[in-house]
Parts: structure tokens; sequence; C-alpha cells
């Protein structure tokens, strides 16, 4: 029995440590399009760009006819289980084996960080959806990088500034402990200095906290005005619903500084309702949103989160790019697309700038109670539209590559 | 504000008091595995997907059937605990024989599948899940605000911890199911049934992940990763509690709340490890566990 115990006890512990080139002939390389889409297709990040990414890719293949001068569209996919180096594996196999000529989808920061120096050094086109970093087209730009939906400064702009001007000074941070959280931290401090207000403390949770009851009650012992939640999906549901249960949410702003849609559905109205944050896109925003949305949710399932919607709009402008440039040849499709002004249902007085940010109108929405809403796709109030100018940083020098 | 050391003492009892509610639910989690691994000696891998099915089958019966809070506190673990004895009966029981890794590896299995299967399912967000009427609100205590739905787990915590406590240590039944794990033969040759009991217990384990599930969906995100990321640090709590000791591991469980939400006051980076650090010392001094016997 003794040896037994031992035995099963030793692998029970062993089990739980574990866990914690070719050659361009032609307009058109070999004779097609190929769109590589990377994200996370069965990970945490599945909702916000995973299948839905590759059902929008598709879409804007399809409507835009399915070629391009004269040469079919071609649309692969695969899964970067949220992992570095599976995600640049498989963009380097993409361009080096398999004639991608540009990927889509694009999700973790992480992810994409590896992937896009696979794509720039092959001088492939990334065709960023997803990813919150800044980094893409700051200390990391490149100029076959294109970031479409937001970034990580645009959200806090969006969010904080309007917070901080109403007279709501003092900020907790709640911050996810990785390099995503630390960003978005930064970003909104930076605004909320400058604005006239000050950070009175904070704390850094590991990724994928179950409990945020302690944390709560530091925010609330800390007497904070607001409490930023500079983390993501179900970190940011949990920290939320643990808030309104120890009734902060009565004493304190709560700020989810990135919150998509498919984060918003899964929290309970009655705990979420009156949160205001920024999002890239909303799908009930006006006719052409909604067009757009219920032919996508046919297909899809689900009401599109703003990565969807971005990943469909900056396909179609690479596409139309690669028409007016008369070849998919990625320098000159890259000048055509910053030369283009992207304007659909998604992109908004929008421009591509030579850093390869695309700065368009953003929205300051607030979630809606119970009561105010029709259904279950019915969840966010838009207060306040954003302009691009406003939302995004300006660009750094070294990044206008069109200049140099 | 009452200070002692430069420390403020209405927050160290708030940190305390949510420990020791994180720490009941722990207890309660921990309880379903210490049965299933300490007394029948199978590695149940799939305990923290079956915590994330009765957590969805709270959600799935409100808004499908409308059945409410309280009675899925009843319908589900017995649904789940239904699941727990058909995979006994179809999938661990033809390797019982083997080595415990493979059923560690089958019931990892299963877990992947099924966590997959959700995620494809309802997605990878998960689902709102309000808090009964009845546990709303909260009461004012000097130092901090107690949620009323807080106040509930540890109650039912206890309750349950206590009643199958009771019931393996102290009744006839309990007596039957120990010597059963020990010494199977013997026990049958006593006319005992001995593969049925071990299979109705491993239903009351996963039951009691189903439980679980249900008690949380009202707090916690409700997503199909929920069950993976608390599983691990299960483990550790009935690891540390010492193997076959059911009181042991709900004294652990109860002890590493109030460790881990001390860790979260003075040093939040190291929360989600402290409970390894201290699984790696128990280990190191007193191998079978604070409770375990060796026997």
């Amino acid at each position: 029995m003794k040896t037994m115990n031992k035995t099963l006890l030793a692998v029970a512990v062993a089990a739980t440590t574990a866990l914690a080139g070719f050659v361009q002939a032609g307009p058109v390389s070999d004779d097609k399009v190929k769109i590589g889409v990377l994200a996370d297709m069965g990970g945490v990040y599945a909702d916000i760009c995973g299948p839905g990414c590759v059902t929008a890719i598709e879409m804007a293949v399809e409507d835009f006819g399915g070629t391009v001068l004269g040469m079919p569209i071609e649309v692969v996919s695969a899964d970067d289980q949220l992992k570095p180096d599976v995600g640049s594996a498989k963009v380097r196999q993409w361009v080096e084996n398999e004639q991608v000529d540009a990927v889509g989808g694009l999700v973790s920061s992480a992810v994409v960080g590896a992937a896009t120096k696979v794509l720039t050094d092959n001088k492939k086109i990334a065709l960023i959806s997803t990813a919150a970093s800044n980094a893409f087209t700051t200390s990391a730009c490149s100029p076959y990088n294109v970031h479409w939906t937001y970034n990580v400064a645009a959200m806090a702009n969006g969010t904080v500034k309007p917070i901080v001007q109403s007279g709501k000074k003092k900020w907790f941070f709640i911050t996810a402990d990785y390099a995503f959280g630390h960003a978005l931290e930064g970003v909104a401090t930076e605004v909320i200095v400058e604005n006239g207000g000050e950070v009175v403390g904070g704390v850094r949770a590991p990724l994928g906290t179950t409990d945020f009851s302690s944390y709560v009650l530091q925010a609330q012992a800390s007497g904070a005005d607001v409490v930023a939640l500079a983390n993501a999906g179900g970190d940011t549901v949990n920290a939320l619903k643990t808030a309104a249960e120890f009734g902060l949410t009565q004493t304190a702003d709560v700020a989810g500084l990135l919150v998509f849609t498919p984060n918003a559905q899964a929290m309970d109205p009655a705990t979420a309702g009156g949160m205001t944050l920024t999002t890239g896109f909303y799908w009930d925003y006006d006719d052409a949103t909604r067009a757009w949305s219920t032919r996508f949710k046919e297909r899809h399932g689900a009401i599109p989160a703003m990565g969807h919607a971005g990943a469909y709009s900056m396909t179609m402008h690479y596409l139309k790019a690669i028409e007016a440039a008369g070849t998919d040849e990625s320098d000159a499709v890259m000048a055509k697309m910053k030369e283009m002004k992207p304007d659909d249902f998604f992109a908004r007085n929008a421009t591509l700038r030579a850093d390869g940010r695309m700065v368009h109108d953003m929205y300051y929405v607030q979630i809606k109670t119970a009561d105010e809403r029709r259904d279950a796709d019915d969840i966010f109030k838009v207060l306040d539209v954003i302009p691009g100018d406003t939302a995004y940083a300006p660009m750094l020098p070294e990044c206008n590559f069109v200049k140099s | 504000m009452a200070t002692f050391l430069g420390i403020n003492l209405f927050g160290l009892f708030g940190q305390l008091l949510v420990g020791l509610i994180n720490g009941s639910f722990y207890a309660l989690l921990s309880l379903g595995l210490a049965i299933i691994f300490g007394l029948l000696k199978i590695i149940n891998f799939a305990q923290g997907a079956m915590y994330m099915l009765g957590a969805f089958a709270a959600w799935m019966v409100l808004n499908y059937l409308g059945i409410n809070y309280w009675l899925a506190l009843i319908v589900v673990p017995l649904a789940v605990g239904a699941v727990g004895i058909l995979m006994e009966r179809l999938l661990i029981r033809p390797i019982a024989q083997e080595d415990h890794l493979y059923s560690l590896l089958l019931t990892f299995g299963i877990a992947l599948m099924l966590q997959g299967t959700f995620t494809h399912v309802f997605g990878s967000s998960g689902m709102a899940y309000a808090i009964p009427e009845a546990l709303q609100g909260g009461f004012k205590l000097p130092f901090m605000y107690l949620p009323a739905y807080r106040a509930w787990i540890v109650v039912a915590s206890i309750l349950v911890c206590g009643a199958t406590w009771w019931m393996i240590e102290k009744t006839r039944l309990g007596a039957y199911l120990r010597a059963g794990t020990e010494n199977a033969q013997l026990m049958q040759a006593f006319g005992i049934n001995v593969p049925l009991m071990v299979t109705l217990t491993f239903g009351f384990g996963v039951g009691l992940a189903g439980f679980a599930g249900v008690m949380a969906a009202p707090v916690y995100s409700v997503s199909p990763d929920m069950g993976s990321n608390l599983l691990i640090i299960v483990f550790a709590i009935v690891v540390i509690g010492g193997m076959g000791s059911i009181g042991g591991a709900i004294l652990t469980g109860l002890g590493m709340g109030v460790v881990e939400g001390l860790t979260k006051y003075f040093y939040p980076e190291a929360s989600s490890t402290v409970i390894f650090l201290v699984m790696v010392i128990v280990l190191l001094i007193k191998p079978a566990g604070l409770f375990g016997k060796e026997a």
C-alpha cells in the first residue's frame, strides 16, 4: 500500500507540475493571391478573432468577386494556439513554401510580434486585425505592417480621458500581470496624468485569476474614484462581477480598458450595465454596420466583434490595392494601400498612415442595462464618436516609411 | 483606522475573511477530488471539466428549462454525478488494472474533449449567470462589506464538507468504503459489492464538482476554461492535505485560501504560485502530506 501511494503521489505531482522563396513571374505571383488567416481557433480569444476572422475574410473575398486581376483568391487558415513559436512557424511555412502573400487575423500580441518578424523578413504583408499592442506601428514598426481595428493607446485615450475630465481624478489599476496589461496600464497612466488626475494604487494580478475579491477590497480601501481594469477577456468579466458583488460599483466607477462585444455579452447586465468603454466598431451603429453584421451573423452564428469587422474591412482594402497597383508585389500594394483612403461601413473618416496605423473613428459606448435591451445582441449605447486623430497617438518620425 | 506595524488592520481582517471564503470554496472543490484520488486512487483530471460542466448545466437548465438556482443545486450535481458514473463504468473500469498513468491520460483526454466541445458550442467568452435574488446584497461589517452570496458559499461549503466527512469517517457505509479500497477482495468475500461501491463513490465525487460548479456560476465567469484554471490548484491542495484524508483536504483548502489571500494583499504577483511553493515545502518535509497516513 505504501509503495502504491508513493507512486500515485509521484505521478500526480509530476503531472500537476507539468501542466502548470519562390520565383515571381507576371503581375500576380504564382497565378493566385493567397491570404493566410492566423488566429486563435479554440483558446480564450477564439470568440474575438478565431473562426469568426476566417469567416470575415472569406466574406471579403467573396464580396470582392473571388478573383483579382483575373487570378483566383485563396484563403487558408491555421490555429496559433496562442503560442508565438507555433504561430511564427506556421507563417514561415506559408510564406516560404505555400505562396501566401499576406496574413490576416492576428490576435494575441505575443504571437503577432513573432509572426510580423517572419513576414517582414520575407517582405509579406501583415494584416493585423485584433492585436492590442501599439508596438506594431511604434517600437516594432515595419513597412509591411498594417494595424487596423484599434490599439491600447486608442482604448486609453477613448475611455480614460472623458472620465478624468468629468472630474474623477483618483485612479486605481487592476492590471493583468503580463506585457499587454503593463502596456495598457502605462498608456492609461499617461493619459490620467496629462489630464490632471493621479494614480492612487494598483495591483498586478496573474493572468487567469479566478477570484478578484482580494483586489477589489484593496481598490475599495484606496479611496479611488475610478477602478480601471487593464486586463481582457475572462479576467475582465471576473473582476467586474466581483466589483459589483462587493459594492465597489456603487462607490466608484469601473472602467474596462479593453472589452470586446462577446465579453460584454458574458456579463450580467445587472452588474455591467452603465459601464463605459471604447470600441473600434459596433454592429448596431447605423444601417451600413447592421447590414454587414446581419450577413456575418447568418454565417457565424454571433454578432461580430470589432476584430471581425476590421478583418473584413482591411482584406477588402488589401484586394482593392492589388487591383489598383496591378500586381500583388508587397511594396507596390503597401504603397497603394497607404495612398487610397479606406472607406466602408467600418473605416469612417479613415486614413492608413505611413507607419501602417489605420486611423479611424472610434466609439465611446456604454453597456446597456437589462431594461434598455431589446434582445441579447443589443448591448451598447453609443455615447460619442471619437475622431481618429484624438484617439490615436501621433506617428513616430522613425516609422514614416514613405518619407525614408 | 487601526494600524499595527504599518499594516492597516481593517484591511488585513478583510483579506483574512476573503481568504477564508475562498478557502471554503477550495475545500468544497478539493473534497470531490480527495474522495476520488485519495480513496479510489484514480487520478481524475476530468474533475475540473466536471466543475465546468456543473456551471454550464446550471446556465442551461435556467435558460432552456426555466429551472432556478436553488433547484439547480440539487438537479445539476445529480446529472453531473450520472455523467461520472457513465465515465467510470464505460471508460475507467476497463483500464482499472493498468498503471495510474493510463487513467490520468484518459481523464485528461476527456477533460480536453469536453472543454473543446463547450468552446465550439458556446464560444470562449462564457455565459452570464445572475446571483439569485434572495442572496443579492450583503452585510456591512466594521471592516468590510460582505456580500450575502459569499456568506452563503461558506455556509454551503461547511454543510456539504461536514456531511461528507461524517459519512465517510463515522458511518458504517463509510467504513465499508474505506475497507473496500484498502482490500477489495476481502470485502467482497464479506458479501459487499465493491465494484458498485466504487462506481457510486466516483459518481458522488464527480457530483460534488458539479455542485461546486453551480455554486461558482453566479460569481465567476462561466466559461469552458474555468475548470482547467482551478484543477491544478485543487490537486496541489489534495497533495498538501495528504492522500486519503478527507478532513485533511477540507482543512488544507481553508488554509490555502487564507495563504493565497494574504499573498494577494502583500505581493499579488506571487498569488498564482504560492500554493505550489507550499506544496514543494510540504512534500520535502512530510512526503505523505500534512494529514496523510503513511500506511
